[in-house]
């Protein structure tokens, strides 16, 4: 008995950091981070909302030719600046219409003063004014994404889009952007769609 | 005895932590874990089916985010009718809109509004839902919707 307790004191002396427990730990940790980490990111189409507009003020103008007008009705049917469209089309369209520079009269004056509206019925399904507003945005996609890979805006006089490099895609750009850095290829080349104002009363 | 006494002693590896409750220890802390962590969705009384598409923004930041629900009532008397849910409760009066996202605005100047929309949902109830929000100057919004066909890889 004293023999023993003579062998745990000096085993205590010879102590040396365990590490059949790290496993554990490192067990507790990574499940600690996977309850935590949320893989599931909202995605979604972001919008900015118009201001709310005071009884007597006007909607601010805007030229008939700057503005492409998008109309979808209750039954999903498109109406592009008075004309029958398909879904598919509408890519194409806003594409044409931000990038003429002035080229064709009834088509923008320069990217920086188009405008797509997009209005809807009280009826439209939601699945179809998020397909329009899809396509539209994707027009806005496909341009960036040619700036992001050439580094130069589009346009016969186009200059340097002021990227540090060329990326294989915008979001190849989006993704390497910090929280505050600026993202200068949408402050260059920015979208302007807006969200009609809803008629009110029938 | 003695020199087995000798040995053990000059081995420099001996000695050890009780490593078998160990594994308690580490269960009871992950339980502590599982169960602390909110993992809480919201009870959503409303079937939000969101369509799909293509051009997709991430939120980074969830805690700038709010979550309006719209959508067929997925229980109770009415069901099927088309209702409108902030965090846990039913939107009785749409009017009320304006006054909620005005106090989250309070809370979150950079509020994004979070529309999860059913996808077979009219659009009417949606402008509603938009101009209460421009009433209460909440003009930050995204349309909810998941990546269209099979998740890239």
């Amino acid at each position: 008995m004293p023999g023993l307790l003579e062998k745990r004191r000096s085993d205590r002396e010879e102590a040396s950091i365990p590490t059949a427990g790290m496993a554990d730990i490192a067990f507790l940790l990574l499940i600690f981070f996977l309850v935590t980490t949320t893989i599931n990111v909202d995605t979604g189409i972001g919008m900015t909302l118009p201001p709310k507009l005071k009884p007597e003020q006007e909607p601010p103008p805007v030229k008939e030719r700057n503005l492409m007008n998008v109309l979808v009705n209750a039954s999903g049917d498109v109406l592009v600046d008075e004309e029958r469209a398909r879904v598919a089309e509408i890519r194409d369209r806003v594409k044409k219409h931000v990038l003429n520079y002035g080229e064709d009269p009834s088509l923008s004056a320069s990217p920086d003063d188009a405008v797509i509206s997009i209005k809807t019925d009280a009826a439209t399904p939601y699945n179809t004014y998020i397909e329009v507003l899809d396509e539209v945005w994707m027009a806005y996609r496909e341009i960036w994404d040619q700036i992001a890979r050439t580094n130069r805006l589009p346009g016969p006089d186009g200059g340097s889009a002021g990227l540090d490099q060329t990326y294989s895609s915008y979001r190849e750009y989006y993704n390497q952007l910090g929280p505050d850095e600026d993202n200068q290829i949408r402050d260059t080349f920015g979208a302007q769609i807006s969200i009609a104002e809803p008629d009110t009363g029938e | 005895m003695a020199s087995q006494k000798f040995q053990r002693g000059s081995s420099s590896t001996e000695p050890e932590f009780t490593t078998a409750s160990l594994p308690d220890i580490v269960f009871m802390l992950l339980i502590f874990f599982m169960v602390a962590t909110v993992l809480r969705e919201t009870d959503i009384k409303v079937r939000t089916q969101l369509p799909q598409a293509e051009a997709l923004t991430k939120i980074d930041q969830k805690r700038l985010i709010s979550k309006v629900h719209i959508g067929p009532l997925k229980r109770g008397e009415n069901q099927g009718d088309t209702a409108i849910q902030i965090d846990d409760a039913l939107i009785e009066n749409r009017r009320t809109i304006r006054q909620i996202m005005y106090n989250k605005l309070q809370e979150q100047p950079q509020l994004i509004v979070s529309l999860k929309v059913d996808q077979e949902s009219e659009m009417q109830i949606v402008n509603e839902v938009q101009q209460e929000l421009r009433e209460a100057n909440a003009l930050r919004i995204n349309y909810s919707s998941n990546r269209e066909g099979p998740p890239p890889s």
